[in-house]
């Protein structure tokens, strides 16, 4: 496997872990934000430096230069491919946006070294490809959440019990897929269409697809919303399904899943519409974009499956950006309540305005990141299923409304009376300009980010045709 | 300099123009550095008069030279070769395109203008530039658009700016609540034209106009659909226009859309934006001669917005909503014109109507100091003329006739009754399910958190606005 220039991964990983017990032994809370965003800064450089550095090779797989991980476990542990390559550099942009925009006064109730902890468990998932590692650290992902809401004094069962069963059937479910020699999954035997099942369903709970989606609105209750933002938004179940069930699942199985996922988009866009809470709002409308990323990731035809490719990196920078939005708006006027006008308009025309264009992002707006995205998850979905593919068009019309009707209710109304400034600081206002250029960066200009993730996509069936056609003929020789 | 380049050049001063006054705009705007209200007019009037100058020049020379289509190429936007997957970059200058470029522009410029005047020292000023510039950019993209894929861009835009600008006032809730209303239509008229468009794309493969109708310059195009296939895409199309020119049974917007300022009710809703729809039914107008039963929807829609129009527009009590109705009258009979294949008369009727309608708008606020000059001018009231149709219709009819017209045809208690109140209905419940089943998780306690739900007791539904 072709090596990287620098140990780009084993740099991102480390970083924030390090960085974490770093943080946690300050006591100073105000002395450790600054700390703590020079190391989210690092990471990203890092991030970055390795999907320029994998670019550079125009090759689908790669592994760090000067691989210790390798060295002593005499395998590829961390590995970077045409999948996670954007991936890995988006996650760590969220997180140092997420600490930019928080502020000072609710560094008690937002815990750095914790944030940097999950960073670097993140981080460390969409690097890695091995099926045990993956689902060893996405149980260990579910920690820091839990903690929280512990610590808060919040009931846990209804996460406790979705995690659990998430870990249980990950755990099981890859266990009872039977492996040849070579590690490759055998798909013919019905004990591994059990384990198969029992990862679809682990993948699709971990994704809060209907009727297994309520520990996410939970979730999004019960923690910081800037802890649920960061667990949810980089989309792990996405990450685990591609990993683990695309390379076993035959295509019936996975194009239930796309019918599944355009379901929950329907009705969490509809949901959201009924929402009168700024956080539930949000959550709804997550799973909505997130379930539409899904059904093109379960299409297998390389138009769908670069539209979802793209609509993930979209849904990753737009709603990540709505949710700072939100949550920035949140810090300063509490739970908001979208039952009523706030009239925050005049107070912060800068987060209005990021509100507005984040959200038509996201709802691939045309000039905004999703556009294109969604014109080839709509193309797709039409291709494989002409009726109920437009269904998608539905859930985008929805959402749309959606986003449109919470900008009124939190930014228009009778003006509010503040005895405080409420305008951006200018960490957020760089946190505003770089999402924005971003969104409409990607937008203007789709063509370099749709030809790398066609070409990803095309690798991804490739690959997939590759581990299943030795089951085949297997089959075969053994009818002979 | 040959013909193609001053062709090409021209058009790209056309394009760029409007683009250039939004990014002006939007980035002082992104970046808080707000553009006092003189440099924002003079910014505004340079670039609609040299867009402007340029869409005349396209049309003298087109008119010297005897072409009759130019089509500009700006390559493709992305392009997935080996899926034949393409988004085209293709703007046309035909005999439809160049009259409703040029009347965008000088519409808009003149309303530009008055605006200046019109919002001095509001502040709201920038903001009701901002959205004017999307929709100045969205008009000229859609007018251009040589492939479905570039109109649905240009009427996205226009879609998002008449949304904003109806709810500019928005320290007042009813101007919101009105906002709301009119992107919602807007949004099931864009899930629409993108099926359409998604349906052409499978059908022809590929979303130009040309493919759809052929080479031949436009009126004389030939859909290359079956009959099926073009009654499919028009129906889709014909939705598509309904929404976005408030025809029957989507008219409830239209007079919900004056609650904007003046001037963006004068350019948006009374003279452009409303006739965009009636514009795409133009565009795709050979679809209608592949179906006569698209054709027979066409007209049916057309006739029943018309009387609709003309019945509500008599019993309104506010000059703008009076407009609105006599304006969806008007487009009413241009979609029927179109449906009985006269288009150039519907293009005549469309530029004469939009630029009435235009003079009659800006001039609603001073309505009444007209009526007062005109009263003293003549020395007595004005004579009331009763119709010579009201003595034919017997006195129970006139009086239900005159409930409906008052209730603007319960269009919007239809969709209330019919689409809004269930969809709320089905889904409330649904959260109420939700929140019982995580309550029983949780042990019996409370799921969800205490204060949220404090703030957010009031179970009224939150889609009551919409209403």
């Amino acid at each position: 496997m072709q090596e990287l220039h620098l140990p780009w991964l084993e740099f991102s990983v480390t970083l924030p872990l390090l960085g974490a017990i770093y943080i946690g032994l300050l006591k100073n809370r105000n002395a450790a934000y600054p700390q703590c965003v020079i190391l989210c800064v690092v990471t990203l450089i890092c991030a970055l430096g390795e999907w320029i550095d994998f670019m550079t090779f125009h090759i689908f797989e790669a592994h760090d230069h000067w691989d210790i991980l390798e060295t002593i476990f005499h395998r590829d542990i961390f590995v970077i491919d045409e999948l996670n390559a954007p991936l890995i550099p988006l996650a760590a942009l969220l997180f140092l946006m997420m600490v930019l925009s928080t502020l000072r006064t609710k560094l008690g109730r937002f815990s750095l070294g914790g944030t940097l902890f999950s960073e670097g468990i993140l981080i460390a998932t969409l690097s890695c490809r091995d099926p045990w590692l993956i689902i060893a650290l996405m149980s260990l992902a579910t920690v820091p959440p839990w903690l929280e809401m512990r610590s808060r004094k919040q009931s846990t069962r209804v996460y406790s019990l979705h995690m659990g069963l998430f870990i249980g059937l990950s755990v099981i479910g890859w266990w009872l897929v039977p492996k040849d020699a070579s590690g490759i999954p055998q798909t013919s035997s019905s004990l591994a269409l059990w384990g198969g099942g029992m990862l679809t369903a682990a993948g699709l709970l971990r994704s809060g697809i209907v009727p297994v989606h309520c520990w996410m609105t939970d979730l999004f209750d019960k923690a910081a919303f800037g802890t649920a933002l960061l667990f949810v938004t980089p989309m792990t179940g996405a990450y685990m399904i591609m990993r683990i069930v695309l390379p076993i699942a035959p295509s019936w199985a996975l194009q239930s899943i796309a019918i599944v996922s355009l379901i929950t988009a329907v009705y969490a866009a509809g949901m959201a519409l009924v929402q009168t809470d700024s956080r539930r709002f949000f959550c709804y409308l997550f799973l909505s974009h997130s379930s539409l990323v899904l059904v093109g990731l379960e299409l297998l035809t390389p138009i769908g499956l670069t539209g979802a490719l793209c609509i993930w990196i979209s849904v990753g920078l737009s709603l990540g950006g709505f949710g700072l939005t939100i949550r920035a708006v949140e810090a300063r006027m509490g739970r908001l309540s979208l039952s009523k006008y706030h009239g925050l308009y005049e107070h912060m025309p800068t987060f209005a305005g990021l509100f507005l264009l984040t959200g038509l992002g996201s709802i691939g707006f045309p000039g905004t990141i999703g556009f294109i995205g969604m014109e080839l998850i709509v193309e797709g979905a039409v291709e494989i299923y002409p009726l109920i593919g437009t269904m998608v068009v539905l859930a985008a019309a929805l959402n749309g409304i959606a986003i449109l009707y919470a900008y009124f209710r939190i930014f228009t109304g009778t003006r509010h009376v503040a005895s405080i400034s409420l305008k951006a600081r200018p960490q957020e206002r760089f946190a505003v300009l770089t999402l924005t250029l971003l969104i409409i960066g990607g937008g203007l200009f789709p063509q370099p980010g749709v030809s790398s993730r066609y070409h990803a996509a095309k690798e991804l069936i490739a690959h997939r045709h590759i581990k299943t056609v030795p089951v085949k003929h297997h089959k075969e020789t053994n009818k002979q | 300099m040959d013909l193609n380049t001053l062709f090409h050049a021209l058009s790209v001063i056309v394009l760029v123009m409007p683009a250039l006054l939004l990014t002006v705009l939007g980035v002082t705007a992104l970046l808080n550095r707000h553009l006092s209200e003189t440099l924002m007019a003079r910014w505004t009037e340079v670039t609609v008069t040299v867009a402007l100058l340029a869409a005349v020049s396209i049309l003298g020379i087109m008119l010297f030279s005897g072409q009759r289509y130019v089509s500009v190429e700006l390559g493709n936007w992305v392009v997935i070769h080996e899926q034949h997957f393409h988004f085209h970059l293709r703007f046309i200058f035909d005999r439809l395109s160049v009259p409703f470029v040029i009347l965008t522009f000088v519409l808009v410029g003149t309303i530009g203008a008055f605006a200046n005047r019109y919002l001095h020292r509001e502040p709201g000023y920038g903001r009701f530039f901002l959205f004017y510039a999307v929709f100045l950019l969205g008009m000229v993209i859609a007018s251009l658009a040589g492939t479905i894929e570039t109109l649905f861009i240009g009427w996205e835009l226009v879609g998002l700016s008449s949304a904003l600008l109806v709810a500019y006032f928005h320290e007042r809730p009813s101007p919101v609540v009105n906002g709301v209303r009119v992107w919602a239509i807007y949004r099931i008229a864009d899930a629409a034209f993108l099926v359409a468009a998604v349906a052409l794309h499978h059908l022809t493969g590929a979303g130009d106009f040309s493919g759809l109708m052929g080479t031949e310059p436009w009126p004389n195009g030939t859909a290359s659909l079956t009959e099926i296939q073009a009654l499919f895409v028009g129906l889709l199309l014909l939705i598509a226009a309904a929404g976005k020119s408030g025809m029957v049974p989507f008219s409830g917007w239209l007079p919900r859309a004056m609650e904007g300022p003046t001037p963006s009710s004068a350019v948006f809703y009374g003279a452009l934006s409303v006739h965009l729809g009636a514009y795409l039914l133009l565009r795709v107008s050979p679809l209608l001669d592949a179906s006569m039963t698209l054709r027979i929807c066409v007209i049916a829609l057309g006739l029943t917005s018309a009387v609709f129009g003309a019945l509500a527009a008599r019993v309104q009590t506010d000059i703008k909503s009076a407009l609105a109705f006599a304006s969806l009258s008007q487009v009413g009979i241009i979609v029927v014109e179109i449906g009985f294949g006269l288009r150039y008369i519907a293009l005549i009727h469309i530029i004469g109507h939009a630029c009435l309608r235009t003079l009659q708008l800006l001039r609603a606020p001073t309505m009444l100091h007209d009526y007062h000059t005109l009263e003293n001018a003549l020395g007595e009231n004005l004579p009331q003329q009763k119709s010579m149709i009201r003595n034919l219709i017997p006195e129970p009819i006139q009086k239900r006739i005159y409930r409906f017209a008052l209730e603007r045809g319960h269009l919007d208690a239809f969709l209330d009754t019919f689409f809004v109140r269930p969809f709320i209905k089905v889904f409330t419940l649904c959260d109420g399910w939700e929140k019982k089943w995580t309550d029983y998780l949780s042990n019996n306690g409370p799921s969800r958190d205490q204060n949220a739900e404090e703030q957010t007791v009031a179970k009224t539904d939150s889609m009551e606005d919409i209403k």
